[in-house]
C-alpha cells in the first residue's frame, strides 16, 4: 500500500474523527488558540496604531516594529514562553500574541496616516471634536488597511499555532510531531495536509470577510505597498 | 511544572561559563544557519527574477496571476507542514529544508520584481523606444535597473523572514540556531535557547542593514536627498 493511500485511509478512519486526539478537537484547539491570540493582539495593537497614526508620532517605530517582528524567530519565542510559563495554553497564547501585534500596529498606523489631510480639515471645519473625528471620519477610511493588517496577523498566527505541538501543546501540529516521533508517516502526512488546508481556508475566509466588511466606496483607497506590513511570515 | 522546579532554581537565563566553552558549537550553528539562508535566497532569486521578467515580457501567457496564485498558496502553508510533506520523498536533509524556503522567497521576490517593473514611468519607456531600444534590451538595461529599489526591498524582507524560518528546520535535523533552541527545549536548558534566539534576531537585523548598504551602493540614484 502506498504512502498516499495509507494517508487517505488514516484521514477517512472514523476513529480519527472523534475523541481528544480526533481531528475536530485538534482543529478546534488550533482555531481557539489563534482567535484568542489575534483578539488579544488586536486589543493591544489597534489603539496603539490609532493613537500613533492620528498624532503622527513615533512613525519610525510604528513602521519598523513589523520589520523587527519579522526578525524574531517564532520557534525561539514559543520555547522561551514555555520555559517561563510552563505547560498549558498560556505560553502559546503569549507567544502568538507577540507575533500578531507588529503587523497590526504598522498597518493601523499607516492607515491613519494615509487619511487625506483635506478630509481631516473638512471634518474640523464641520465642527467634529477630535475624538469624534477619529471615530467617525478617520477610522472608517482606515478600515481597509487595518483589516489587511488583521488578516496578515491572523493567517500568520494560525500557521504558527502549528508549532504549539513542539512545546507539548495541542492543535494539528500534534499529528505532525507525533507522527515523526513514532515514524508513523501517514499520521504526519495527514497532519501536514490538514494544516495546509486550515491555513489556506483561513486566508480565503479572511479575504472574503475583508471584502464584505470594507465599504465599496473606499476599497480603492490603499497605501503604497512598500509601507504596509504586507508579507509577514515567521513559521 | 514540578519536574522543572529543580532546574529553575539552578539554571540562569545565560550560563556564561557554558557559553565561553561552547563558542565553536554556537559558531557551527551560525554557519549552518547562514548557509541554509544563503541557499534559500539564491534559489529564490534564481527563480523569481526570470519568472518576473517573463511575466512582464509575455503578458499574453498570464504568468503573473498564475505565479502569484501558486506561490501565494504555497506561502500560506506553514513550513513545518511542508517539511513533513516532503520527508517521505526527499528525506531528512538540505533539499527538504530548501524547497519550502525557496518557494516562500519566490513569492516575496517575484511580487517585488513585478511591483518594481510596473513602477517604471511610461515616459521613460517612451524615451527608450525613441532611442531605438528593442523590447529585450529596454527591459534588461532600462526597466530592470529602475526596478532595483523594489527588488532590494523584497530581498530584505525575504532575508529577514528566512533567517527566522530556518530555525524550524530543526525538526528535520538541521536548523542552524534552531538546533540550539530545540536542545534548550529538550534539556530545559536556558542558555542555548536564549543565545540562539538573540543571535537569530541579531543576524536578521545585521543582514537587513547589510543589504540596505549594498542597495545604497548599487542604486545611487535612489538615495534620499
Amino acid at each position: 500500500m502506498s504512502l498516499l493511500q495509507a494517508t487517505f485511509q488514516w484521514l477517512t478512519d472514523p476513529s480519527h474523527w472523534q475523541g481528544i486526539d480526533g481531528i475536530p478537537t485538534r482543529i478546534g484547539e488550533q482555531v481557539h488558540l489563534s482567535i484568542e491570540s489575534v483578539a488579544i493582539g488586536a486589543v493591544i495593537a489597534l489603539p496603539v496604531g490609532i493613537v500613533l497614526g492620528h498624532y503622527g508620532r513615533f512613525g519610525t517605530l510604528a513602521i519598523n516594529i513589523s520589520n523587527v517582528g519579522r526578525a524574531v524567530p517564532s520557534f525561539g519565542i514559543l520555547v522561551i514562553a514555555f520555559q517561563v510559563f510552563g505547560l498549558g495554553d498560556l505560553p502559546i497564547v503569549i507567544a502568538l500574541t507577540a507575533l500578531a501585534v507588529p503587523p497590526m500596529v504598522t498597518n493601523t498606523y499607516v492607515a491613519l496616516r494615509e487619511v487625506d489631510p483635506d478630509v481631516k480639515d473638512a471634518a474640523r471645519g464641520m465642527g467634529y471634536r477630535e475624538f469624534a473625528q477619529v471615530l467617525r471620519v478617520e477610522l472608517p477610511l482606515a478600515v481597509p488597511l487595518i483589516m489587511a493588517g488583521v488578516r496578515t496577523s491572523a493567517v500568520q498566527v494560525v500557521a504558527t499555532a502549528t508549532l504549539a505541538a513542539l512545546i507539548a501543546g495541542g492543535g494539528l501540529g500534534r499529528y505532525i510531531v507525533d507522527g515523526l516521533a513514532r515514524s508513523d508517516y501517514p499520521r504526519t502526512l495527514a497532519g501536514a495536509l490538514l494544516v495546509a488546508a486550515l491555513a489556506l481556508s483561513t486566508e480565503f475566509l479572511l479575504a472574503g470577510l475583508q471584502r464584505v466588511l470594507v465599504p465599496r466606496g473606499i476599497r480603492l483607497l490603499n497605501a503604497p505597498a512598500s509601507r504596509r506590513a504586507g508579507t509577514f511570515k515567521t513559521a | 511544572m514540578p519536574s522543572r522546579l529543580f532546574l529553575d532554581l539552578v539554571d540562569p537565563w545565560i550560563n556564561w561559563a557554558w557559553l565561553s566553552t561552547h563558542i565553536p558549537y554556537v559558531w557551527a550553528a551560525v554557519e549552518q544557519h547562514l548557509t541554509l539562508t544563503v541557499i534559500a535566497l539564491a534559489g529564490g532569486l534564481a527563480i523569481a527574477l526570470p519568472l518576473g521578467i517573463a511575466a512582464r515580457r509575455w503578458t499574453n501567457l498570464h504568468l503573473r496571476p498564475a505565479a502569484l496564485a501558486v506561490f501565494g498558496g504555497f506561502y500560506t502553508i506553514p513550513s513545518i507542514a511542508l517539511f513533513a510533506l516532503l520527508i517521505p520523498y526527499t528525506g531528512l536533509g538540505t533539499l527538504t529544508a530548501e524547497i519550502p524556503l525557496v518557494g516562500y522567497n519566490v513569492l516575496i521576490l517575484v511580487r517585488n520584481v513585478l511591483v518594481g517593473l510596473d513602477a517604471v514611468p511610461p515616459d521613460v519607456i517612451d524615451a527608450a523606444n525613441g532611442m531605438g531600444y528593442r523590447p529585450w534590451a529596454r527591459l534588461l538595461r532600462i526597466e530592470l535597473p529602475l526596478a532595483l529599489p523594489a527588488i532590494f526591498a523584497g530581498l530584505r524582507v525575504a532575508t529577514v523572514s528566512t533567517i527566522g524560518i530556518v530555525t524550524i528546520t530543526a525538526v528535520i535535523g538541521l536548523g542552524g540556531l534552531g538546533q540550539l533552541i530545540l536542545r534548550g527545549l529538550i534539556e530545559s536548558f536556558h542558555t542555548p535557547l536564549v543565545v540562539a534566539t538573540v543571535l537569530c534576531i541579531v543576524l536578521a537585523l545585521v543582514a537587513d542593514l547589510l543589504i540596505a548598504g549594498v542597495q545604497r551602493l548599487a542604486v545611487p540614484w535612489a538615495r534620499p536627498a
